[in-house]
C-alpha cells in the first residue's frame, strides 16, 4: 500500500510540526475508525469477524472510480459539475451498490451457515475475501493503479504559519464525525435497538418478533457501506493515487484498532481507530530517524500498541465484560 | 383459541422430546402447564412460538393452530404479529440496554406510534417499579424487577395470548405472590395466559385448567381445583401427604418404588 504522503512536508517549528502531524494522525485515524466500525457492526450483530472487509472496501473504491471516471455518472447528464460534487455523488452510488452487494453476500454465503461453528463462517469470509479481491484485481490490472480522481486536489492545503492542513484531511475527519453521529442516532432508533437486542441475545430478540435474518443483512449492508467509505478515503490523494491491488490490505490495518477498542464496541472502534492512526503517523515522523528500527516501523507500531493494551485490558478498552448484578 | 394436537418434537434429528402432546388454551383464560425438569414444557412453547429452529428442533408430527389457522410453520416474527408472545425462561432481558430500550424491542411489531404509546402507558401503570427506573441499565435491576421487565416487554406487543415460562424462577415467595397478582391482572384485561410452572401451587391457584406433563406426554389434565384435590398431584407437586399433613423425607422408605403416572 502506498502510504507515502504525496505532499512534501514543509518544515516549521517543532510545535507546528506536531500540530501538522496531529491533524494527519486524526485523518488517518478517521479512515481506520470508519473501517473498524464496519468490522464491529458485523461482528456485534452476527458474531462473525469478517475477513472480506478489505476486499469489499477495495471493490467499493474501484466502483467509485468506475462511476466517476469511466461512466462519468452523473456528470454526463449535468454539464460543468464541480469535481468534488461529481466524486461525492458517485461515491454515494458506489456505497449504495456495495451495501446491496454486502446484503447479497450475507444472504447467499453467511445465512445458510447460521448455527454452524463460527470457525467455518470465518473461513468462508476468508474465501470471499480471496474471490472478491481477485475479481477486483482483474479489473484493476496487475500492478496498475486506477485513478479515483482527486476530489480535494492533490496538494490543496491551508497554511497557517508553519502548520499545514490538507483539504482532504479535513474532509476525512468531517465525514468520519458525521458517520459516527449518524450511527449513534441509528442505534437509538427502533431498528438500531432491534439490532443491539439481536446482538445481545438472538433468541430473546426473536421472541420479541424481531427477524434475526433481516438484522443480519442490515448489519452486512451497513458494514459494507462503511468498508467502502473507508476504502474511498484510503484510495484518494494524498493517501494514494488511486485503487491498486494493495487497497484491499488497507482495511486489515484497521485490525489493531478493533482489537484495541474491544471487538464489540462501537465507541471502541472509533477510539481505537484514532489511537492507531495517531500512533502510526507519530511513529512515522519521530522514529523515522532511528535507523536501527528500519524502514516502515510505523506500520508495526499499531500492533505494539495493541499488544500493550491487551496485556492491561484483555477485553480491549471498551469491550464488554458481561454486565451483571453482584 | 390455541390448540396443540398430537405434537411430536425431535431435537437434532434423534432426541424425541415431545411424544404426542395435546393442549388447549381457550381465549382469555389462564391455563397452567406443569411438570418436572425435562418433561418438555419449554419445548412445547418453543414449538408454539416458532423458536425450535434456534435449538435444532423440528416438529415431526401434529399441528398447532391459533384461531383456526395452522401456525407450526410460521416464523417467530409472524407468530408475534399474530398475537402470541412469550416471556422466556430466565427472563432474558437485554442487560446492556436501558429499561425503556428493552420495552421498545417488545414493541418492535407495533403497527403504529399510537399503539406503541398506548401499550407503554398500560405497562407503566401495571408495573410502577419500572416507571421509576426507565433509564437505568436493566442488567442492574433486581431479579424481581427483571422479571417484571420481561413481562412488561412481552406485553408491549399487545398480545392476545401471553406465554410465561417459569415466571417464579428464582424469586422470593413475596415476589412470587406479586408476579401471581400481575398475571391475574393481565388476564383480567383480556389477555389469555399459558403459564408454565414448577410452582404448582401458585399456578393452579390462578389457572382455570391445568395440564401435567411427564417425559414428553400429558399425563393428566383437568380443572385446576380438581387437580389441587388430586392425591397424586398433592403428593408430587404440592409436597403434601395424603392426609394433608407435611411429609418428612425421614418417613419415605428408600426402597419404595416411586409411583409413576398411569403405570
Amino acid at each position: 500500500m502506498l502510504s507515502v504522503p504525496l505532499v512534501a512536508q514543509v518544515g516549521g517549528t517543532p510545535l507546528e510540526t506536531l500540530i501538522t502531524k496531529t491533524i494527519d494522525g486524526l485523518a488517518l485515524g478517521a479512515i481506520y475508525a470508519l473501517l473498524a466500525l464496519g468490522f464491529v457492526i458485523i461482528f456485534k450483530a452476527t458474531q462473525v469477524l469478517t475477513f472480506a472487509h478489505g476486499a469489499v472496501s477495495a471493490m467499493g473504491a474501484y466502483l467509485v472510480s468506475y462511476f466517476a471516471i469511466t461512466l462519468n455518472i452523473p456528470g454526463r447528464w449535468i454539464p460543468d459539475l464541480p469535481v468534488t460534487l461529481q466524486f461525492t455523488l458517485s461515491a454515494v452510488i458506489a456505497i449504495v451498490v456495495a451495501a446491496g452487494i454486502g446484503m447479497a453476500l450475507e444472504r447467499v454465503f453467511i445465512r445458510p451457515m447460521i448455527g454452524e461453528p463460527l470457525f467455518s463462517i470465518v473461513m468462508i469470509t476468508i474465501g470471499l475475501d480471496i474471490v472478491i479481491r481477485t475479481i477486483v484485481g482483474d479489473y484493476i490490472g496487475q500492478g496498475n493503479t486506477v485513478v479515483t480522481g482527486a476530489p480535494w486536489g492533490f496538494l490543496s492545503q491551508w497554511k497557517i504559519g508553519g502548520v499545514i492542513i490538507q483539504h482532504a484531511q479535513v474532509a476525512t475527519i468531517i465525514v468520519a464525525i458525521v458517520t459516527v453521529a449518524v450511527l449513534m442516532w441509528f442505534f437509538k432508533s427502533r431498528i438500531g435497538i432491534a439490532m443491539r437486542a439481536t446482538a445481545f441475545d438472538q433468541e430473546a430478540a426473536m421472541a420479541q418478533g424481531i427477524s434475526a435474518g433481516r438484522i443480519f443483512s442490515l448489519a452486512w449492508a451497513i458494514g459494507a457501506a462503511l468498508a467502502v467509505l473507508g476504502g474511498i478515503f484510503a484510495a484518494v490523494p494524498p493517501r494514494a493515487l488511486g485503487v491498486s491491488a494493495g487497497t484491499a490490505f488497507f482495511a486489515l490495518r484497521a485490525f489493531p484498532a478493533i482489537v484495541i477498542g474491544g471487538l464489540d464496541s462501537i465507541k471502541g472502534a472509533v477510539v481505537g481507530g484514532f489511537i492507531v492512526g495517531m500512533a502510526e503517523v507519530m511513529a512515522g515522523h519521530y522514529l523515522s530517524s532511528v535507523t536501527a528500527l528500519g524502514i516502515g516501523f510505523n506500520t508495526v507500531v499499531p500492533y505494539l500498541v495493541m499488544m500493550a493494551v491487551l496485556l492491561v485490558r484483555p477485553h480491549g478498552l471498551y469491550g464488554t465484560v458481561e454486565i451483571r448484578r453482584v | 383459541m390455541l390448540e396443540v394436537a398430537n405434537l411430536e418434537v425431535v431435537y437434532n434429528d434423534v432426541v424425541l422430546v415431545l411424544r404426542g402432546i395435546s393442549i388447549e388454551v381457550p381465549e382469555g383464560e389462564i391455563v397452567a402447564l406443569l411438570g418436572a425438569n425435562g418433561a418438555g414444557k419449554t419445548t412445547t412453547i418453543r414449538a408454539i412460538t416458532g423458536l425450535l429452529d434456534v435449538h435444532e428442533g423440528d416438529i415431526t408430527k401434529g399441528r398447532i393452530s391459533w384461531k383456526g389457522e395452522a401456525i407450526e410453520k410460521m416464523d417467530p416474527a409472524d407468530i408475534v404479529r399474530a398475537g402470541i408472545t412469550q416471556v422466556l425462561e430466565g427472563r432474558r432481558i437485554f442487560a446492556e440496554m436501558t429499561v425503556d430500550e428493552n420495552l421498545k424491542t417488545g414493541a418492535f411489531t407495533s403497527k403504529s406510534k399510537v399503539s406503541e404509546a398506548a401499550a407503554y402507558d398500560r405497562v407503566m401503570t401495571m408495573f410502577p417499579i419500572l416507571a421509576d427506573r426507565r433509564s437505568s441499565i436493566s442488567g442492574y435491576l433486581s431479579g424481581g424487577e427483571q422479571q417484571m421487565l420481561a413481562m412488561a416487554r412481552a406485553l408491549m406487543a399487545d398480545p392476545e395470548l401471553l406465554i410465561l415460562d417459569e415466571p417464579s424462577l428464582g424469586l422470593a415467595p413475596k415476589l412470587v405472590q406479586q408476579v401471581k397478582e400481575i398475571i391475574v391482572e393481565i388476564n383480567k384485561q383480556g389477555t389469555g395466559v399459558l403459564l408454565i410452572e414448577q410452582n404448582a401451587n401458585m399456578a393452579l391457584s390462578i389457572a382455570g385448567h391445568g395440564y401435567i406433563m411427564e417425559t414428553g406426554k400429558v399425563v393428566m389434565d383437568g380443572a385446576s381445583d380438581k387437580l389441587l384435590q388430586d392425591e397424586d398431584v398433592q403428593e408430587f407437586y404440592l409436597g403434601l401427604h395424603v392426609s394433608g399433613e407435611r411429609k418428612s423425607f425421614k418417613d419415605i422408605k428408600h426402597y419404595k418404588r416411586r409411583k409413576r403416572w398411569l403405570s
